[in-house]
């Protein structure tokens, strides 16, 4: 009788806890983020669409060693690679990407082409609104995820003769 | 005529604020659950959400309602209406306040004075007991059938803890019309504790107020004990089948019954509308509550978040009706006809607070030991205890 009593006091005493506990947690700040109407929040090293990383000087960190494409699983990344010229200099290196296409209708941001870049070009951004009606605009160029010139910065990519000689004269 | 005339304005009435109270139930508990889960709940149509329970019914009633192969159309459409008419009955023989005078018409604030009122309301939940089996053997479908049956043997077999918690108040105030039963339990001990039911001498009533409330949430089918709709086990019970307007009625049904047993606590055990401090400090605490909350909404109109741009005009007029509100109850004339009406809305409020609140803690029992708990514990605490108020009452009188 008294172990029964006991049992009936410890399970009221235990269901007081778990009331007091739902209502302390109400009176907290919700933690819902308000994304359409407010900034989507993420971590750090979540996987969005991909940006192309530039170097100090503003120069293109891509030298089109095609690692990336062949780590990708899905084999989403399409390159077209040239060499750079003295009158036209788009990456650090030998060469570059004239074309680096990603079609994120097959990416799945597993992430391996960030691990696989020796120049640490190709990174994960924070991009995520990528829907489309239309497959075709799913295939995103380089000029897309090109990550923007800092402020004072040229571009690298000179195309008319006379700032085609000012560049020149800066490297 | 007259009679006539009242009565039917008095039903519209009744029927339009509970039907009102039991959408905006809804938008209160998914308010209350959601923010239990630290989630912020409705609050996408209209300021907060309000408009949610509007665009709830839109959608219920415009949508397909269909009709499985193989039902038994009778009952199949039977139940939904049983469900439905059977709340919407019951709440009418619940007063609200006391006599009040209405452009010289003096009436009181209920729907049908019966002198059995309790007895009704106790005859119209068994009733109801009908709604679910029927609905769950008409759809034709095991899962229905199941729920149905778990249902109405859940429902009967908590009606008798139910009933017995109910006799031991009636005991004590002699009488079975929910009117006199609240008029018997004004006045103070000492001036300061009221005489409600839960703290009456000879035998304060609190065991049968509990008894009463576990049995009361078993009678609406609510969490701890909505094995009807068990969704792991049953889909979704008895109305499995139903769909659009059957399915609201079922629903609306639900949140009805609720308001309706928290009412009847309310009268059994809390003291119906009288207020729980005399009334030279009660008369102050309504519209000292709606200044309150009206600060606290012109505070809120200043804290307001880039994302909710029309926070800065609803929180300032919310604050302006209470505000408004708080100066209806200090006007003698209308403060005695509705600081009754407040402290009755306010304990039933307290009450379904308290079923979304539980329905946020706990988790659901298993059918036996749901069974296990009725028949070996809420049955015979219930009858010790009326014993105990019975003896009372008798060595007292």
């Amino acid at each position: 009788m008294a172990s029964k009593i006991q049992e009936i006091l410890g399970s009221a005493a235990a269901i007081a806890k778990g009331m007091s506990i739902t209502f302390k947690e109400m009176l907290q700040p919700t933690i819902t983020e308000d994304y359409p109407d407010g900034p989507a929040i993420f971590q750090e090293r979540f996987r969005g669409a991909h940006v192309l990383q530039r170097d100090e000087n503003g120069l293109e960190k891509c030298v089109a060693c095609f690692l990336c494409a062949a780590a990708c699983p899905v084999e989403c990344i399409y390159i077209e690679a040239k060499e750079n010229t003295e009158q036209q200099r788009i990456s650090g290196g030998e060469r570059y990407a004239e074309v680096y296409n990603i079609d994120y209708s097959r990416c799945i941001f597993c992430g391996y082409c960030v691990e696989a870049c020796p120049t640490d070009a190709i990174t994960h951004g924070h991009g995520f609104e990528l829907a489309s009606y239309n497959t075709s605009t799913l295939i995103i160029r380089k000029e897309q995820m090109l990550a923007p010139l800092e402020p004072g910065k040229k571009p690298s990519v000179v195309l008319d003769p006379a700032a085609t000689a000012l560049a020149a004269d800066h490297h | 005529m007259e009679f006539f005339i009242i009565t039917g304005i008095k039903a519209a009435l009744v029927a339009f604020v509970l039907l009102t109270t039991a959408a905006y139930l809804v938008w209160i508990e998914r308010k209350v659950l959601a923010h239990i889960q630290l989630r912020v709940g409705p609050y996408r149509v209209g300021p907060h959400g309000l408009l949610q329970p509007l665009a709830d019914l839109i959608k219920l009633v415009t949508k397909e309602g269909v009709l499985p192969a193989q039902v038994n159309k009778f009952y199949y459409l039977l139940a939904p209406f049983l469900a439905v008419a059977l709340a919407l009955v019951s709440i009418s023989v619940i007063p609200f306040g006391k006599q009040v005078e209405v452009f010289g018409y003096k009436t009181y604030l209920e729907l049908a004075n019966v002198n059995l009122g309790i007895l009704v309301i106790l005859a119209i939940s068994s009733v109801s007991v009908y709604a679910v089996a029927l609905g769950g053997w008409a759809s034709n479908n095991k899962y229905a059938l199941l729920g149905g049956l778990r249902s109405s043997a859940q429902m009967i077999s908590y009606e008798l803890p139910l009933a017995l918690a109910i006799v031991s108040p009636l005991l004590m105030c002699n009488t079975l019309s929910l009117r006199e039963i609240a008029e018997a339990q004004a006045g103070f001990y000492f001036g300061l504790i009221p005489k409600w039911h839960i703290f009456q001498m000879p035998m304060p009533q609190l065991l049968a107020f509990i008894v009463f409330l576990i049995a009361g949430f078993a009678e609406t089918n609510r969490v701890p004990f909505d094995l009807p709709e068990a969704e792991n086990e049953l889909v979704a019970g008895f109305h499995t089948e139903y769909s659009s307007t059957n399915f609201a009625a079922f629903f609306t049904a639900e949140y009805c019954n609720m308001v309706t047993i928290s009412a009847v606590a309310t009268h059994l055990f809390l003291g119906g509308w009288n207020p729980p401090l005399p009334e030279v400090i009660s008369n102050w605490i309504p519209p000292a509550i709606f200044v309150g909350f009206s600060l606290l909404a012109f505070y809120h109109a200043t804290q307001t978040s880039p994302t909710r741009p029309w926070d800065k005009y609803t929180f300032p007029v919310l604050g302006v009706v209470l505000l408004g509100l708080a100066g209806i109850f200090t006007l003698p004339l209308l403060r005695d006809a509705l600081t009754p009406l407040f402290w009755f809305a306010a304990k039933t409020g307290a009450i379904l607070f308290l079923f979304i609140w539980v329905r946020g803690t706990l988790p659901r029992f298993r059918y036996d030991q749901l069974m296990k708990f009725t028949w070996t514990f809420l049955f015979p605490v219930s009858v010790v205890q009326l014993l105990a108020t019975g003896i009372l009452v008798a060595i007292v009188n």
